[in-house]
């Protein structure tokens, strides 16, 4: 089950109030509240189209809430924020692309920067850095191309961690892979969250998963949001609530979790 | 006037000098050098944007503009710059998913090359010459005012080419995170563009319009295949364009056949040997031996 983590005090890093958000003027979801400190694992959870990547732009500044307010750090948030790392959904790199994970990874700190300084090995010392955090060391000069996908997964994850954030933002980054590097990945996350202090949002198809790591909830459906711990959300009446017709949580004697009565059941027990 | 001798002898070195002798020859390799090494460059980025289509269609669209300055007696290189720029901008304005439109860059291709032979048919005077010219290079026609314009071009490009590296590597290999980070990439994708359309545009004279790919694409898809950091593939793009340029022009010299051809050749030859050796060897270990390696204990 869910582990608490108590050192999560403090100013957080991640507020929002009554925030709604979508396109073209129609909400995707609305009303939506929470507030995450630091080295929160924080699992976002819904259906499909249920606004789960919105929240994400809405985070990163490419999309402008529609009402409500949030703070990233104490501000608005802005395109090109330093402090959060992001990996985007359905992240692929094309096969034939005979490049180094190094040189990607370095980009994520350098790439931003005009000019060409050959001689500059900060951000070489940087990447390897973040490779190592990202349990990637190994990767360091093999080809983009010709990773799997998890191999890939850790190149993004070190590419987001190379400049140091305080916030890393994963979406569906456990889509592709098999049970063990899932496992794998999730561990990895953790033992970022954990040790360097981030808070990580991590968007997720199967629940069960996460269920040992994650400390927070965010379970978007039906146009709207319920934020908590996952024994708050994950209940029968949490979600009956949320959903507006019948559903039942049910839980197996490990812990496993799923949710009955929706399109789509977003636990199986294995 | 001094004399300089035509025939080959099995003394490379004199054939070299017999070569460089030449005023005609001295300003084809004066150009062809600037070219490989402009081409070298800016096609490293193309083949990893996948752009390579994309460049061929402005270059078609530079010989509409070429053919356009042939007839109203204006520079062909003016109409290069002119027709390229403009189908390099549009492409770019089209959005960073452009190399997915291939059907409507293949459709202003085929209307810009049939504009190019209008313009060309209207123009009485040395009609082939002019056509042959810009199609498929005439890179020992190159006059030293040629030369000295393409010491301009090739200096801007690659000081352009400076200014972006980063950038625009970013963005070529993780566009999303490039974009969500806060790089312009519309202005970046359009500046992307502007080089390639004027280096498209000096480079037409050395190959032509039809020929472009051998200097512009195929030393740089071999290079990918020798280096995997960029900084060196993008030194062994420019290798591999210099050496099919120097040794396309030794080899016209002495043959009767065109410097165009050669340095097709050449670079598909060797591209088609490297591609040979890799896949028959490989550099890298099999990907095996790096499966079986645990990743570092990551319970932490």
């Amino acid at each position: 089950m869910a582990r608490a983590i108590e050192e999560s005090g403090g100013p957080s890093l991640l507020e929002a109030t009554g925030l709604s958000a979508g396109y073209e003027g129609k909400a995707v979801w609305e009303d939506a509240s929470f507030s995450f400190g630091r080295g929160e694992f924080v699992g976002i959870l819904g259906p499909n189209g249920a606004g789960k990547t919105t929240l994400f732009r809405v985070l990163l500044g490419l999309q402008r809430p529609m009402g409500g307010t949030v703070r990233i750090f104490g501000e608005s948030p802005r395109r090109g924020n330093p402090r959060i790392g992001y990996v985007p959904q359905r992240h692929t790199i094309d096969t034939d692309t005979n490049v180094e994970c190094l040189e990607l990874v370095r980009l994520g700190l350098s790439g931003t920067r005009w000019g060409f300084n050959p001689l500059s090995h900060a951000d070489a010392e940087a990447a390897e850095r973040a490779l190592e955090a990202a349990g990637a060391e190994y990767l360091a000069h093999r080809r983009l191309g010709a990773l799997s996908g998890g191999e890939l997964q850790r190149i993004f994850l070190a590419e987001a961690l190379v400049s140091d954030p305080d916030v890393l933002l994963l979406d569906e980054p456990l889509s592709n892979l098999d049970i063990r590097r899932e496992t794998e990945l999730l561990h990895l996350v953790n033992s970022v969250v954990r040790t360097r202090k981030v808070t990580a949002l991590l968007i997720a198809h199967n629940i069960n998963p996460l269920l040992p790591h994650m400390n927070e909830v965010v379970y978007l459906a039906n146009g709207k949001m319920v934020t908590g711990t996952p024994s708050q959300v994950l209940t029968s009446e949490s979600l009956t609530r949320l959903y507006g017709v019948q559903v039942e949580v049910l839980k197996d004697p490990h812990g496993n979790v799923a949710i009955i009565g929706v399109e789509e059941h977003h636990g199986d027990i294995p | 006037m001094i004399y300089c001798p035509t025939g080959f002898s099995p003394n490379l070195l004199l054939d070299v000098q017999n070569v460089w002798c030449w005023s005609f020859m001295q300003q084809a390799i004066e150009a062809g050098t600037l070219t490989a090494v402009v081409a070298g460059v800016v096609g490293y980025f193309v083949v990893l944007r996948r752009s390579a289509f994309t460049a061929h269609a402005f270059s078609e669209i530079g010989f509409a503009g070429a053919a356009w300055a042939v007839l109203y007696n204006i520079q062909p290189i003016v109409g290069l710059l002119l027709g390229s720029n403009l189908g390099g901008v549009a492409i770019a304005l089209l959005g960073p998913r452009a190399k997915n439109r291939d059907t409507q860059i293949g459709i202003v291709l085929a209307f810009s090359l049939g504009l190019g032979l209008l313009f060309l048919s209207l123009y009485t005077t040395g009609y082939s010459t002019q056509t042959y010219a810009i199609l498929f290079g005439e890179i020992t026609g190159v006059s030293t005012g040629q030369v000295l314009e393409t010491v301009g071009a090739s200096a801007a490009i690659l000081v352009g080419m400076g200014l972006i590296y980063r950038p625009l590597l970013f963005s070529s290999l993780d566009e999303d995170v490039a974009e969500a980070k806060g790089m312009p990439m519309l202005p970046l994708g359009i500046a992307f563009m502007v080089l390639v359309a004027v280096a498209v545009s000096f480079a037409v004279q050395v190959t032509g319009v039809l020929l472009i790919f051998s200097l512009m694409v195929t030393p740089a898809a071999t290079a990918l295949y020798l280096a995997k950091k960029p900084s060196r593939a993008i030194v062994a793009s420019v290798v591999i364009a210099l050496a099919a340029t120097w040794l396309g022009l030794f080899l016209a010299f002495y043959t009767p056949y065109p410097v165009s051809f050669y340095i097709t050749g050449e670079v598909f030859a060797f591209y088609l040997f490297v591609r040979f050796v890799y896949a028959r060897f490989g550099w890298e270990k099999a990907p095996t031996s790096t499966l079986l390696r645990r990743p570092r204990d990551l319970s932490g």
